[in-house]
């Protein structure tokens, strides 16, 4: 003991040795990850960015394969058809925007900032739109206003078919996705900015104002660039209710589908990622400023009762609410009536698909069966990339490279990415032609086309966790994959059933993508009602269309009460 | 405390070991010229060390002095950029992690959350491939060592902030690693459950005898527990040596200033072991080897300011008024302040002395500053 008294700061040695970089070695987990890392950089290069390359090459290519520089985008912009489908498509996104974020930043404060009841129930019924093809509005809509449609009184003569149907079949469409990106902006407000604003007496009016509109501004901003994207470059709603308003999506949809003038397409595939693009750039913005707004001491704010104001919101949620069900209830109406409208007495006639065109009841089960795998193989590719792209020690090229590709998608709307896929797998030289036509090719599109929400909700669970469990694990000699697969995995699983629903959800009700892609034998759901609609078979096309919504809202209470029992059974070991 | 370690000292000063014999044994770790750079940012700067076998090492230093960066470095969970760290005479510094032998202590515990106590602390044995009855005894073993025996089948969730550190410490020790790492392993907790634990983890520490390196910013954590403090300041090693060296004799006065209470005296050097300071002329030991003239600062403990006795004393005789005088528990803090000078000290008397002597604000005493007692560093003092 008496000789530890004895400093032990060594002087520098006498014969200084050689500066030298160290390199730590590579243990058995860093070469697995990395393996596994650059299997999913290879498996994104194949299924995002490949195909995107395939489109653009398109875009730039003449009649016999060579490149031609930007003739096809001359040849586009001298059609005057193709212009106006452009004015109409920008009139439309703009219009379905203001309406529909102005909605859901109503509904949502009143949600999040008074007192009215029922609030559970209005967050439930404001979700209803996103367990629904985009199809659905818009048949409902032809129930409601069409030449035969019950209120068609309403419109005061002018027709549903064009640009009015359109825009409130897109509302329906984008509200949920409207309204969480801005009742997130609207819960990171700080508590103590009110208290501050209402002591210095402040009317409520000025408060709205003040502060809670500027704090919310970057979640409008992203919100309104969200649903200008998806209204853009959605072809559901305009393709059943449009009529003779031609819009871009539709565009391509015909050019590819009717004509088969696939660079034509390519064209306005192009031209539709322009949009596509700058939103992604400014949601991404908006998001780094608005986390910045909440400080880790901000006060959550807790609502005071307001009976006016509550009464106020009550009405309006109620407004939105009645909305949404009685277009749903339309389309349910409508699927259920013998014969609409003679005789509305319910029967099942509708839904014996096998009778009709459009793939009868296969095409369900096929849906089914693509939702189910890309359920499956999605969630396991995605959270398990997340984790690698999370974990991997330093190889920084390659994890930023694999997170850059994983945000793609975000920016490419569905209809880009199947035509993509359509340039790059129908090559015949190309190694995977075979996957052409074949179920997987819809199951790795559907899961390439919606990789991006389903990584970031897997990061963002993978950062939540304590971030030395890997480095307890690594001094404790244990492979890392089994810390992944006993530990990882486990607390994460309410986000992995979340990934999974979401990944489910979407490709039963995904058109965009598939509609490209689909063969006689791989005929789906949600492309049944496209089709049979086209053929004039409305109802039956509502019944599908019910069905798909029917299933997914199955699956999602199903993931309620999995996630409600998961919880219950894990609450010893989690805080909450 | 202050008393404790006075009382060590002495004894460290008494020995013969203390004056240079030397110390065959290998050092249990041996760390040479270790730099780690954060892009441009150099965190820690050619850091030489040895930590013999069986010796309880504390890394102090101000939050950001890259403690932790070091600890990480030693490990291999950050690698250093250069250096080298060798551990039981072996070349270990490019070693990946799970080549290596140490069990370590993070300051969140990283307790997995969805396995049982039992489970986490046998998550290292389970991998191993022994037999499950062999792994159960030894989990037993652990859990009676950190007297958790009885929470076996909890989770984490369900123990208290002391509970959940010692099963850390169970898990990090339990396949008998050569080397224990903990990274400010009570600042999570509270002020009386830190209290108990320190010496609990002493005890565990010496009954193991393991070799065992632990980071801390609180100083009476350091002081108490540690055989040797490391004492950092930005990215460099300020002082190695035991608690009575770091705390009676700072090195430099970043060292004198971080830990414990000190008083800092704006001085100018007159000879080697006389120094001016605001006025008085003060001596002082052992003498410095500068130029007359030199500015220098001029430390001295509170509790070093001498009342009793005063005229027995040679050197260092002062007369000063007392100013405020305050109570803090067991002793009076109080401000001198020396007539005809611009001195003023802070000193901390005992309850008897001022007892005694009859201190009171307004009166005038004799005291005396050591010279033993002055600390003389060859820097003037940082403005504050
Ligand atoms: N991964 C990192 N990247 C950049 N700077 C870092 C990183 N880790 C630590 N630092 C910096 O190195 C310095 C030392 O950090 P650290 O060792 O954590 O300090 P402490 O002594 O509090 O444990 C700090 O200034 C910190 O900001
Ligand atoms: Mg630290």
């Amino acid at each position: 003991m008496a000789a530890a008294s004895r400093p032990l700061a060594t002087p520098a040695p006498v014969a200084e040795p050689a500066v030298r970089r160290v390199r730590q070695a590579l243990s058995r987990d860093d070469l697995l990850m990395r393996a596994g890392l650059g299997l999913l950089a290879l498996w994104l290069a194949l299924t995002v960015v490949l195909p995107l390359r395939a489109l653009l090459e398109k875009a730039f290519e003449g009649p016999d394969g060579n490149f031609v520089g930007l003739a096809n985008f001359e040849t586009y912009l001298a059609s005057p058809a193709l212009s106006t489908s452009l004015t109409n498509s920008l009139l439309i996104a703009s219009l379905s925007t203001v309406i529909c974020v102005a909605l859901a930043f109503g509904y949502a404060w009143a949600l999040g900032r008074t007192c009215m009841p029922a609030k559970r129930l209005f967050e439930a019924i404001a979700a209803v739109p996103i367990l629904a093809p985009s199809l659905l509005p818009a048949i409902a809509l032809v129930y409601l206003f069409g030449n035969q449609g019950f209120a068609r009184w309403a419109l005061f003569g002018h027709s549903i078919y064009g640009p009015i149907g359109i825009v409130i079949g897109e509302v329906f469409w984008t509200f949920p996705h409207a309204l969480i990106i801005v009742t997130t902006a609207l819960s990171t407000a700080d508590a103590r900015l009110y208290e501050a604003a209402a002591s210095l007496k402040a009317s409520r009016a000025r408060i709205f104002w003040t502060v809670t509109l500027p704090g919310a501004r970057y979640g409008l901003v992203s919100a309104s660039f969200v649903v200008f994207t998806l209204v853009i470059t959605d072809f559901g709603v305009p393709k059943v209710i449009g009529g003779s308003f031609d819009v871009l999506a539709v565009d391509v949809y015909k050019q590819v589908v009717g004509q088969q003038n696939f660079r034509m397409g390519a064209v306005i595939g192009l031209v539709l990622l322009v949009p596509a693009l700058l939103s992604f750039a400014v949601d991404r913005f908006a998001r780094r400023r608005q986390s910045a707004l909440l400080t880790s001491r901000a006060v959550p704010l807790e609502p005071k009762p307001d009976p006016l104001v509550d009464r106020i919101a009550l009405l309006f949620c109620s407004l939105v609410a009645v909305a949404i069900l009685v277009i749903l209830g339309t389309a349910i109406f409508a699927s259920f009536a013998t014969f609409w409208p003679y005789d509305l007495r319910p029967s099942f006639k509708n839904y014996d698909f096998d009778n009709m065109d459009g793939g009868g009841w296969e095409s369900y089960r096929n849906s089914l069966e693509m939702a189910g795998l890309t359920a499956l193989f999605g969630t396991v590719i995605v959270f398990t990339g997340a984790w690698l792209v999370e974990k991997t020690r330093r190889f920084e090229a390659v994890r930023g490279i694999v997170q850059l590709t994983a945000l793609l998608p975000l920016a490419i709307p569905g209809l880009v990415m199947g035509l993509g896929y359509i340039f790059f797998f129908v090559e015949p030289d190309n190694p995977f032609h075979f996957l052409y036509g074949s179920m997987a090719i819809l199951v790795i599109c559907t899961i390439a086309h919606f990789y991006s929400v389903a990584h970031l909700t897997a990061v963002t669970a993978l950062k939540q966790l304590d971030p030395e469990f890997e480095s307890v694990s690594a001094s404790l000699k244990v492979p890392l994959w089994r810390t992944f697969l006993k530990v990882t995995v486990p607390v994460c699983l309410p986000a992995i059933l979340a990934i999974a629903l979401y990944f489910f959800v979407n490709a039963m009700t995904t058109v965009s993508a598939v509609v490209f892609l689909y063969s006689p034998r791989t005929q789906l759901a949600s492309i049944a009602v496209l089709n049979m609609d086209d053929a004039g078979d409305i109802a039956p096309a509502a019944a599908m269309a019910v069905l798909i919504f029917a299933t997914s809202a199955t699956v999602r209470l199903l993931y309620g009460l999995a996630t409600r029992r998961l919880l219950a059974r894990t609450q010893a070991w989690r805080r909450r | 405390m202050v008393e404790a370690l006075r009382r060590q000292e002495r004894a460290a000063e008494l020995s013969p070991a203390a004056t240079g014999a030397v110390d065959a044994a290998p050092p249990h770790l041996r760390i040479r010229g270790l730099t780690k750079r954060f892009g441009k940012f150099t965190a820690l700067d050619r850091i030489d060390l040895e930590v013999r076998r069986g010796e309880f090492v504390a890394f102090l230093g101000p939050s950001g002095c890259g403690k932790t960066t070091l600890l990480r470095a030693i490990c291999g969970l950050d690698p250093p950029s250069e250096g080298t760290v060798e551990q039981d005479g072996c070349d270990v510094t490019a070693l990946p992690v799970s080549a290596r032998d140490f069990g370590i202590v993070f300051q969140s515990y990283a307790l997995f959350p969805n396995l049982t106590i039992r489970a986490n602390v046998g998550y290292g044995l389970a991998a191993t491939g022994r037999p499950k009855a062999e792994i159960a005894r030894r989990v037993d073993e652990l859990l009676e060592l950190v007297g958790l025996a009885d929470q076996a089948d909890k989770y984490p969730a369900q123990l208290s902030g002391g509970q959940q550190q010692r099963v850390a410490l169970a898990r990090a020790l339990a396949l008998r690693p050569g080397l224990l790492l903990l990274d400010e392993p009570l600042s999570a907790l509270d002020a009386r459950v830190r209290a108990r634990l320190r010496g609990e983890i002493r005890d565990l520490q010496r009954r193991l005898g393991i070799t065992t390196i632990m980071v801390t910013h609180d100083q009476e954590e350091a002081l108490t527990m540690a055989d040797r403090i490391v004492v950092m300041n930005r990215g460099r090693i300020e002082q190695v040596g035991t608690p009575d060296e770091v705390y009676a004799r700072p090195a430099t006065a970043f060292v004198a200033d971080f830990i414990g209470k000190m008083n800092f005296l704006p001085g100018r050097l007159l000879a080697p072991d006389r120094v001016e300071v605001e006025g008085a002329e003060l001596l002082f030991e052992p003498p410095l080897d500068f130029g007359p003239g030199a500015l220098v600062t001029v430390c001295l403990r509170p509790e070093d300011v001498v009342v009793r006795e005063v005229d027995r004393r040679p050197a260092n005789r002062l007369t000063a008024e007392v100013g405020v005088m305050e109570f803090i528990g067991n002793h009076f803090q109080t401000t001198l302040h020396v007539p005809g000078t611009g001195l003023d000290i802070s000193a901390d008397l005992s309850i008897n002395a001022v007892r005694d002597l009859g201190i009171r604000p307004g009166r005038t005493i004799p005291i005396c500053l050591p010279p033993d007692r002055l600390r003389v560093f060859p820097e003037p003092p940082r403005p504050s």
